[in-house]
């Protein structure tokens, strides 16, 4: 690993200053890829600011249907949050299948987001709930968020602090992992609100990372079956090709995974 | 550098490292508790695992300046009064290790695993809580067994003392 400076932020204000006055910063919060990524020198931060500490940034608050998710509350009190799976228990599944157990106790829900792996479960999930992903600065709908391969809308210094949405009437989030590295090949969440609108979305297979598939969401709408999915033909031109999966394969996980999920929910 | 102060196995220690120094390093070597192992150097072989404020984590894979503050538990700090911690004991019992290099942390693991379930495993359970510790000796069959021991001895204890 390269020389880096490290910061431990008391709120979200002095972790802005920080950054504002680094060289090339990058904030730290579970740092379950950041710090691995330093120790393969495919990063090098000169200053690290750590937002595990900001109490504004954590915990979870469930009012009626609407969530709030602090962005430094870990995979783990995501999954293990009785008031969330009241309400959502698919975002609840999908946490208790993020890495392994210690990672779960370190990486966070704001820290997946920000970085936008391609193969990552969150975005899928936040794309599927309509979520909207709170910055210090503004709100930016999920639609609006994840712009491409490890690419978000945050500017420099911005800091997710929250994600909010509405729990949906039903949704499940069904992936095929990695064999080796458990990240998703192919994760498909899907939801269907009461007033019967449906969102799929789709990670780990798209070739600028996650997207919704509206195919399948006009034929949920119609019918709300794995069956209604049969003759929906995803293309695979679209998807990414590599030693793990090439993309004629991804194109039928999507289908798969859908179609599991759906019959899940 | 950084001055880090934490409480190890029940004892404040303070050290000075480099902001980059990662906790296993500061562990292994500015306090000499060398039972914590790495393995692999990629964050996915589990050898390291501590607890940091009562969870499991992957020592090499966090700072020692991002632990600051908070409280640890190594493999040193298991047996108490000389006596092996029971899932120390049902490793020896089973005969959960071979050449012992992943032992630590799949101990560490173990204990953690038993308590956030309260006792209450199964070997589907314990198969999938151990996705993030390597074993390349036992085939971790008994590993399983160790642990499965281990949690019914615990929980077990657990009712006689209620």
């Amino acid at each position: 690993m390269y020389e880096t400076q490290y910061h431990r932020a008391s709120s979200v204000q002095d972790a802005v200053s920080r950054m504002e006055a680094a060289g090339e910063g990058k904030y730290v919060s579970g740092g379950m890829t950041l710090i691995p990524t330093m120790k393969q020198r495919l990063a090098a931060p000169s200053d690290l600011i750590d937002l595990r500490h900001i109490a504004e940034m954590q915990g979870i608050t469930v009012s009626g249907r609407s969530v709030r998710i602090g962005a430094a509350t870990t995979h783990y009190d995501v999954a293990s949050a009785a008031a969330l799976k009241a309400v959502c228990p698919a975002i609840c599944s999908l946490a208790s299948h993020i890495g392994d157990p210690h990672v779960r106790h370190m990486g966070t829900i704001g820290g997946s987001i920000a970085n936008n792996d391609p193969a990552a479960d969150y975005p899928a999930a936040m794309l599927a709930l309509g979520a909207t992903i709170v910055t210090n600065k503004r709100e930016i709908a999920a639609d609006d968020f994840f712009t491409g391969l490890f690419e978000t809308a945050l500017e420099d210094s911005e800091i997710v602090t929250a994600i909010s949405f509405e729990a949906p009437a039903k949704a499940a989030y069904q992936k095929f992992a990695n064999p080796a590295s458990r990240y998703a090949m192919t994760g498909v969440f899907v939801a269907r609100r009461d007033n019967g609108d449906v969102r799929v979305a789709v990670t780990g297979a798209g070739a600028n990372g996650v997207f919704r598939h509206g195919d399948m969401e006009a034929a949920l709408v119609a019918n709300w079956s794995p069956d209604a999915l049969s003759n929906v033909s995803v293309d695979a031109s679209e998807l990414l090709s590599d030693i793990h999966a090439d993309a004629a394969y991804r194109a039928n996980l999507v289908k798969v995974m859908a179609k599991r999920a759906v019959a899940a929910a | 550098m950084a001055k880090v102060t934490m409480t190890v196995n029940g004892r404040q220690v303070s050290g000075h490292c480099d902001d980059r120094t990662l906790l296993v390093q500061f562990i292994r070597e500015n306090l000499g508790l060398t039972g914590t192992h790495v393995g692999c150097d990629t964050s996915q072989c589990g050898a390291c695992v501590i607890h940091m404020d009562g969870k499991s984590v992957k020592s090499c894979s966090i700072l020692a300046a991002q632990a600051a503050g908070s409280t640890i538990t190594t493999i040193e700090g298991l047996a108490a009064d000389g006596e092996l911690h029971p899932v120390q004991a049902a490793f020896k019992a089973n005969h959960g290790l071979q050449c012992g290099f992943c032992t630590p942390g799949m101990v560490m693991t173990a204990v953690d695993m038993i308590r956030r379930h309260q006792g209450q495993l199964d070997e589907a359970t314990v198969r999938a809580e151990l996705e993030g510790n390597i074993c390349r000796c036992t085939g971790y069959h008994n590993i399983v067994k160790a642990i499965l021991a281990a949690a019914a001895e615990m929980s077990g204890a657990r009712v006689a003392a209620e």
